[in-house]
């Protein structure tokens, strides 16, 4: 049952003909709209994939660019509009991931990767110094270097 | 430096440990990948008071959650899995349990109709014709069963069609619980 | 017949496989020529067998053989002869058999023009190259057969997805495959170079062309797969971020770390145990890939049916395959002897740093392409990582990798001068500042970013052409001096120009269409006319159509410019009967300094459209540098270092060598 509900969203909810935001939905306010977009574009269509309400045709997502105009027309910030549908859906609904005690490594993790592998560079430039001369060539591989060096 | 070498292993036998883990849980059924948690758990229902589907029927309000322990449901005559769940819904109301159902972006007639053909096991059915209250109950798939106790409180929820599994493991139980 | 064939010569390719894998490695141990001979006989056997088998599967399509259930489940025998057969690949099982396909001609490859390995080497990493074309065969006749038979046959099949239905996406899979497995013969060559415990500039020199050739497919099929979304899914985007894009995507670039560190194997016998590492990541990455996208354990648009059960086989290919490798690699990296020395200021510090960045960037990638599932598997708790997380920490670390190619390129080996180098780059320094400078000023200073990539980008193609000109001595001597000294530069230099600029061409193609792209959101009726990009275009109303396995409905926008009519577009609304479902065709004019797009959408009740029309300046240049950067790839595989002969001469020496 599980799967025909999976195949169900998938077909209905989220079919691949992406129409997004329509005519009707667009705010007189040019500046309230502009709003709503960049408001839209943050916001997960919760059941497509990766996508935001603003690239959505499914049901919900219009429902919810809807919302977020009807809340900004009565006056609501932006952030207040955040923390209502964050309230009804959680942190999934939010294409860029709050940085708290789950998202730590996530949002530190580049750094931290970054970090680590410049430690690695600098310890292999550090221990090449040291080794400068470490093993001389063998008879045979001067030859192959000679030889390599030719061809170029 | 030398032992640097273990760094990718480790990576790879993590994430591997890692995918096993979530492959199994999703094939034991314990987690799925469609199935987001509700926020809405251990809060008090969202306020709201709707129309009702048929000309003199009664609309459905957060006010008649109070008092008894009480399923609401989410559909649409246009929503196919509610059909398959249909059946169940009118079991749990022929055993007694008070269904409220919230008819999520219908035409009117339609809604009817199917009620009429396959039955009616909602106490009270609100239309949600803009579909913002079903945002509100942060709705996102059709259709959903919310399980709501008697001080109006939720404190279930089902995304996707019931089946007899789910009355018998869960929804039957966790009524039976919160109506002692 | 057809599916019972295909299913045959699977069975018996893999035995050849099972042999392949074997005897040419026991023979390389026990030092038995013709053990180790058996090696490219098996590999040609081989791929002729998969071959076969791959040919049937795609006969039982062209003739709608609905007795086999895959062709049962993905065909129609209404669709155009080229989507008959690209439904072969657009399907699970279908597309695992031409990865096979491929993977088997990659080892026929290295039989055919590996005449001039060295015996043993060429008979380790066809054996390897066995053994993975073995377990993804088993994987096939195990978990994904698609020769299986369907009883009683249905009359008509059920169609594929309409929007795979694209020419774009017919080539797409094969290409990105190519790019994949392509980097399987990488992986052997890097796990055969383990075995024998041996690395020197004549095995970079073998890989390379590989690297190349693999490297340029996979961006071709990158560059289609956007391509692909840009037009089908009609809202203009061209990248989402898509598990699926991402799985395809950090192959790319650790194989593009690879491509250049191979460089500096190749040159100055130094970074081996790194190069070889990043050889074996680039296949571990894109095993990884496949992974993610055929156990359906990252829901995306892409995903074949979600299946545990293939899902658990390829994670244990993937221990078997990396995990192998890895720990032959962390037993055997220390015998590789460190080479040459170079100062922390040279050309080859300059590409380990340019391998730091790209390698991050991978990571950086693939951690916020499992992080959703990570969280969830260990805590249950759901996240959504979107393109505002990779736009916030994946392009600053790219951003430095524009800069430094310019400088990297033209460091010396060993040691350099990068105060002279900068000084020579005057040009293209003073280029950028004003590039950045006259757009902070045009634009009224809103676009500081903008400003910056349209800076680098110039950096970027001003400073290589500096290099071409310091190269052949441009304005020094005659012109027509110059221009000799031009055709006897290396091939290898020319498809480093070519690639690097075209990295430019790629930025400018992103920043501007991304920063200035103008969007109307209309209801439109017949008459109303709208003004975009230089363009007045006319809405003349709609007209029905019928295709050869659709109907639909298709709007017309009369272009403009100057008050000239200039053409006609015709976005489409269509639905496929057989697969219920719809698309829309977009309607674009396409011009290199912009794209007209337009998308029809509903009729409202008063009989208006509604209607979308973007104006993407300069978005082309997306995939015009993208599709240069593989031109530029392929250039530089045809250097002649990389020729046979000479590579003939010089393995006879190497083998000599060895004895």
């Amino acid at each position: 049952m599980n799967r025909l509900f999976i195949l169900f969203t998938a077909l209905i909810l989220c079919s691949p003909t992406i129409k997004a935001v329509e005519p009707e939905e667009v705010l007189r306010d040019p500046k309230l709209e502009e709003r709503a977009r960049a408001l839209s574009k943050g916001l997960r269509c919760l059941v497509c994939q990766n996508q935001s309400i603003d690239d959505s045709d499914a049901n919900l997502a219009r429902d919810l660019r809807i919302l977020v105009r009807e809340k900004l027309k009565s006056g609501d910030s932006d952030e207040e509009i955040i923390k209502y549908v964050v309230s009804r859906y959680g942190d999934f609904v939010l294409l860029k991931p709050p940085l708290n005690k789950s998202t730590f490594i996530l949002w530190m993790g580049p750094v931290i990767i970054f970090i680590f592998g410049l430690i690695m560079v600098l310890f292999y430039m550090m221990r090449m110094r040291h080794a400068k001369k470490a093993i001389p060539l063998t008879e045979e591989e001067k030859n192959r270097l000679t030889s390599i060096r030719e061809l170029r | 430096m030398r032992n640097a070498v273990i760094i990718p292993i480790c990576t790879l036998l993590s994430l591997v440990g890692i995918f096993g883990l979530y492959l199994w849980q999703i094939g034991t059924g314990q987690k799925s990948l469609n199935h987001l948690p509700s926020t809405l758990i251990n809060k008090p229902a969202p306020r709201f008071n709707l129309p009702p589907i048929n000309r003199g029927g009664k609309g459905f309000s957060t006010k008649m959650l109070r008092g008894n322990v009480s399923l609401v449901n989410i559909w649409a005559s246009w929503c196919i899995p509610c059909r398959v769940e249909h059946p169940y819904l009118m079991k749990l109301a022929q055993d007694g349990f008070s269904i409220y159902g919230i008819n999520y972006k219908d035409d009117p007639k339609n809604a009817n109709t199917f009620l009429k053909v396959l039955g009616n096991p909602y106490r009270a059915v609100g239309a949600d014709h803009s579909g913002l209250t079903s945002i509100d109950w942060g709705v996102y798939g059709y259709p959903e069963t919310f399980i709501v106790d008697s001080n109006g409180y939720i404190r279930y929820r089902h995304v996707g069609p019931l089946s007899e599994t789910d009355l018998s493991n869960t929804i039957q139980p966790i009524l039976k619980r919160l109506e002692n | 017949m057809i599916a019972e064939t295909g299913q045959f010569t699977l069975v018996l390719a893999l035995i050849v496989a099972i042999v392949q894998g074997t005897l040419p490695l026991a023979g390389s141990v026990k030092n038995n020529i013709r053990l180790m001979a058996l090696g490219s006989t098996s590999a040609t056997s081989l791929f002729l067998c998969v071959l076969v088998s791959f040919g049937c599967l795609i006969q039982a399509f062209i003739v709608s053989d609905f007795s086999v259930f895959n062709v049962a489940q993905n065909s129609h025998t209404q669709k155009p002869l080229l989507y008959k057969i690209s439904g072969v690949w657009g399907n699970h099982e279908g597309s695992m058999l031409l990865w096979v396909t491929i993977l088997t001609l990659f080892g026929a490859s290295v039989a055919a023009f590996g005449k001039n390995l060295p015996e043993s080497l060429k008979a380790r990493v066809l054996s390897i190259q066995g053994l993975i074309s073995a377990s993804f065969i088993s994987f096939i006749l195990f978990t994904s057969n698609p020769f299986l038979r369907l009883d009683p046959a249905p009359v008509e099949g059920q169609g594929l997805n309409p929007i795979l239905q694209d020419p774009g996406l017919a080539f797409h899979p094969p290409f990105l495959y190519i790019g994949y497995v392509g980097f399987s013969i990488v992986f052997s060559f890097a796990v055969a170079a383990l075995i024998e415990g041996r690395i020197d500039p004549a095995w970079a020199r073998w890989v390379r062309p590989w690297t190349l050739a693999a490297w340029c497919s996979l961006t071709i099929g990158i560059a289609l797969g956007s391509w692909w979304a840009y037009y089908e899914l009609g809202w203009g985007g061209w990248w989402f971020w898509d598990p699926v894009e991402n799985a395809s995507l950090i192959p790319w670039l650790i194989g593009t770390a690879l491509l250049h560190s191979a460089i500096v194997v190749e040159k100055r016998d130094a970074l081996k145990s790194w190069t070889i590492l990043l050889a074996i990541l680039t296949f571990s990455m894109s095993l990884l890939g496949t992974f993610l996208v055929r156990s359906g354990i990252l829901t995306s648009v892409h995903t074949f049916a979600t299946d545990p059960e293939r899902g658990v086989f390829i994670l244990l290919l993937l221990i078997l395959i990396s995990g192998s490798a890895l720990i032959l690699y962390a037993l055997r990296a220390s015998l590789i002897l460190p080479g040459g020395v170079f100062s922390p200021i040279s050309r080859e510090a300059a590409l380990i740093f340019n391998n730091l960045l790209l390698t991050t960037g991978a990571a950086v990638v693939l951690l916020g392409t499992l992080y959703p599932l990570l969280l969830d598997a260990l805590y249950g708790a759901k996240v959504s990582v979107g393109p505002p997380f990779y736009n916030a920490t994946f392009l600053p670390i790219m951003a430095p990798v524009l800069v430094a190619c310019v400088i990297g390129s033209m460091l010396r080996w060993k040691r350099a001068d990068l105060a002279g180098v900068l000084g020579r780059l005057k040009v293209a320094t003073l280029t950028a500042l004003l590039v950045v400078l006259t757009i902070i000023w045009a634009t009224g200073s809103g676009d500081v970013l903008v400003a910056l990539a349209l800076g680098v980008s110039a950096w970027i193609i001003i400073g290589t052409m500096v290099q071409v000109s310091e190269r052949i001595n441009l304005f020094k001597f005659p012109l027509s001096k110059s221009l000799s000294r031009a055709r006897n530069l290396p091939r290898a230099f020319w498809g480093m120009v070519i690639s690097h600029s075209a990295l430019g061409i790629l930025v400018i193609g992103i920043t501007i269409s991304s920063a200035w792209r103008v969007e109307f959101i209309k209801l439109m009726k017949a008459g109303d006319t709208v003004s975009a990009g230089g363009y007045t275009l006319t809405f003349a109303g709609t007209l029905p159509i019928v295709g050869p396995n659709y109907t639909g409905i298709q709007g017309q926008f009369r272009v403009e410019r100057n008050g000239k009519e200039i053409t006609v577009l015709l976005p489409e609304k269509r639905s496929y009967p057989a697969e219920r479902n719809r698309t829309t065709e977009a309607g674009i004019l396409s011009t290199i300094s912009g794209d007209l797009y337009t998308v029809l959408g509903e009729m409202s009740e008063n009989g208006e459209w509604s209607t979308r029309i973007y104006f993407n300046p300069m978005i082309n240049w997306i995939w015009i540098g993208a599709i240069l950067m593989a031109f530029g790839g392929l250039i530089s595989l045809t250097d002649r270092r990389l020729h046979i002969r000479l590579l003939e001469k010089f393995s006879k020496e190497a083998n000599g060598n060895a004895a």
